[in-house]
């Protein structure tokens, strides 16, 4: 099983939530504790151990702020 | 761990314009990618039209030039006529390229033009606020069609990959969509494919990307996505609509 | 020199090859069609680029992009292939491109007529297209004339960032007369580089944009102050014309392109009636000489100023800038591809001097 990391740049996120609709393993959510500069609720990882590093969140970002990394 | 996705070079450090979900931004991105990977950014020039991509000068990592409305093939034409070993590409919407500029993209593609267009159809015009498109459906509102588009009054959208296979000069014309990962890697392919052929000479290349406009179309990112893939698709059918290279095999 | 017998579009063409434009997009349109037929044949002779484009929209636009790759490049047109250009200059000149713009006027408005008229003065000096800008217009008079002028039409619109517009009658265009190739050719290969041109970044300096839009206001209006700027400097050092026999004259005809030769026939047939008449002939027709002419018309014996136009009366209110109201300006033309005779000139002159 692989096993991903995934960084987002908070402060570039635009909360689209497309991210979060494609992740397989569901681990994605709009914090909406934090609110970015934007006034965005930027996409973030709860259980970054659950990643595969499959990329789908990033080939669907249309912000391209995130970075995939995978073992 | 090895980093497997990262932002494109082909990309400036610059945040876009875009509405949230907007698929601009995704296929910016494959452009930018496909750019990069080929190795020709150095020697790329891109031609921006008058649309919400109007920015696109900004955001591509290589020498632009901002066009009129609807005139992005003929300034590509001039660009590519001049320095013919370049790249060059369009990259325009639906009011650019399918009403105002439907003669330049025709005579583009007639002539031959070893141009790729980046054609973004998202059924609406998303710049000016909402109105409607030659590629808006039937019964689809708008803020020029409140009621809806009334196929006895404004007529059909235009299927222009299908037009514009008809041309000889076409070497490779293909529909995609970026609603999953799974369609967004074979937009990629697409595009990848035209901007191959470009180098290789063979003439003209257009990809139509169906893409959404949340922001005008009422609707959030995710649910435009599945708003397209019902609604768009059984009008503008994705798929391949001329190959040069299946014609020659 | 040898003197050779061309026609005017044959020699328009071969002038721009010859001043190293290698670029040329154009449509045909009556009466400028040799133009793009010379070319066609010609450009691709002389290592160039041509292509007949599917309307003068296109060509332009193509125009445009060609230039902002860095190529000296040229289009042609007649009056209303020229009003479908005007976005393309408007466009050019916000994004600082230089070219030349043939214009080989007929009759308006609309579709009009085929035969040569003067109704674009207009068009051309005051800008059929949106916003603050400026063209600098040549207005040639015969063949030599445009064929001398062109490689300075090249040089300017590099020089300045700038379109170039080459305003002549259909006259010129299709009539044939003897000329002189007098400057050697310009090889492309010895033109200044052009450091913001979209040649390809190479990977080695920042990107290069060709682009009028500056969506921030402020943005915008220093945008326009430069060119304000630049268009004051072309004021100031670019202003052509020329006179003949204004000194001491009673009457000074103003006039550019073919009604000049009609003026002067029109002033020989003065002559022979005891009135001496001279022709002040704008050379450039933006920037116009306003100085010089109204230098000619303080002369004391200066009582009439005579405008002789090919249209209802265009460039007669640039003559009534440069006088400034120091002596009376009257006016006489025919429209819709009719010219004035001498006599026809002649007779206005003696009305205007209440004779």
């Amino acid at each position: 099983m692989a096993t991903g990391n995934v960084t987002f740049r908070l402060d570039w996120c635009k909360g689209c939530g497309l991210c979060v609709e494609v992740c397989p393993k569901k681990i994605i959510f709009l914090d909406e504790s934090i609110t970015n500069r934007k006034g965005y609720h930027p996409a973030t990882v709860k259980d970054m151990d659950q990643c595969i590093g499959c990329a789908n969140c990033a080939r669907m970002c249309p912000d391209s702020i995130i970075t995939v990394e995978r073992v | 761990m090895a980093i497997v996705y990262r932002r494109s070079k082909g990309l400036t450090d610059v945040e876009t314009h875009y509405c949230p979900g907007c698929t601009h931004g995704i296929i910016h991105r494959l452009v930018a990618e496909t750019l990069e990977e080929l190795g020709v950014l150095g020697k790329t020039i891109g031609v921006a039209p008058v649309g919400c991509s109007v920015f696109a000068y900004d955001y591509f990592n290589c020498d632009m030039q901002e066009a009129a409305h609807g005139r992005a093939p003929a300034v590509a034409t001039g660009i590519k006529r001049v320095l013919p070993d370049k790249v060059v590409f369009t990259y325009q919407g639906d009011g650019d390229l399918a009403a105002i500029g439907t003669g330049e993209i025709t005579h583009a593609a007639m002539r031959g033009e070893n141009i790729t267009t980046i054609f973004v159809n998202n059924a609406i015009y998303g710049m000016t606020g909402g109105q409607m498109a030659p590629t808006t459906l039937v019964g689809q509102r708008a803020t020029t069609a409140p009621l809806g588009r009334d196929k006895s009054h404004a007529g059909s959208p235009i299927r222009i990959a299908e037009m514009l296979a008809t041309l000889d000069g076409a070497a490779y014309i293909e529909r995609v969509t970026v609603t999953s990962p799974a369609n967004v890697m074979k937009a990629k392919r697409a595009i990848k494919k035209a901007f191959e052929l470009q180098l290789e000479g063979r003439g003209f290349t257009m990809i139509e990307v169906l893409s959404t406009c949340p922001t005008n179309w009422g609707l959030t990112p995710v649910k435009a996505l599945e708003w397209l893939n019902e609604n768009m698709i059984p009008v503008f059918p994705l798929g391949v609509y001329k190959d040069i290279t299946k014609e020659e095999a | 020199m040898a003197k050779e017998l061309w026609k005017g579009n044959e020699a328009i063409a071969e002038a721009a090859i010859r001043a190293g434009c290698r670029c040329y997009f154009g449509y045909p349109i009556t009466p400028q069609s040799e133009i793009p037929e010379y070319m066609s044949l010609h450009m691709p002779k002389a290592g160039g680029v041509f292509l007949q484009s599917e309307s003068e929209i296109a060509a332009i636009n193509m125009v445009y992009g060609a230039s902002g790759a860095g190529a000296r490049v040229m289009t042609s047109s007649s009056s209303p292939g020229v009003s479908l250009k005007q976005e393309g200059i408007s466009y050019m000149c916000g994004a600082e491109l230089p070219g030349v713009i043939v214009n080989v006027m007929r009759g308006g408005p609309g579709l009009g007529t085929i035969q040569p008229a003067q109704g674009d003065y207009f068009q051309a000096t005051r800008g059929g297209g949106n916003g603050d800008y400026r063209l600098i217009v040549f207005a040639p008079a015969n063949i030599q004339e445009v064929v001398d002028l062109m490689q300075e039409a090249f040089e300017l619109a590099d020089q300045y960032r700038m379109p170039v517009m080459m305003l002549l009658d259909g006259m010129i265009g299709q009539m044939m007369e003897p000329i002189e190739w007098k400057k050697p050719p310009v090889s492309p290969d010895d033109l200044p580089e052009k450091p913001w041109a979209t040649t390809g970044t190479k990977e080695g300096r920042a990107p290069n944009n060709i682009n009028s839009l500056f969506i921030d206001p402020e943005a915008c209006n220093v945008h326009n102050k430069r060119l304000e700027e630049k268009y004051r400097r072309v004021i100031e050092n670019e202003q052509r014309y020329e006179t003949n026999d204004t000194d001491g004259a009673e009457v000074i005809f103003v006039a550019y392109g073919t009604p000049a030769r009609l003026a002067r026939a029109a002033a020989g047939l003065l002559e022979k009636e005891g009135i001496k008449a001279g022709v002040f002939r704008p050379v450039t027709v933006w920037p116009y000489p306003y100085e010089a002419l109204h230098e000619v018309a303080l002369q004391d014996s200066v009582k009439a100023i005579v405008t002789v136009e090919m249209s209802t009366g265009q460039m007669v209110d640039d003559v009534r800038i440069g006088v400034n109201g120091v002596k009376p300006v009257s006016f006489i033309g025919q429209a819709g591809g009719v010219i004035p005779t001498p006599r026809e000139v002649a007779n206005a002159a003696l009305n205007a001097l209440g004779r």
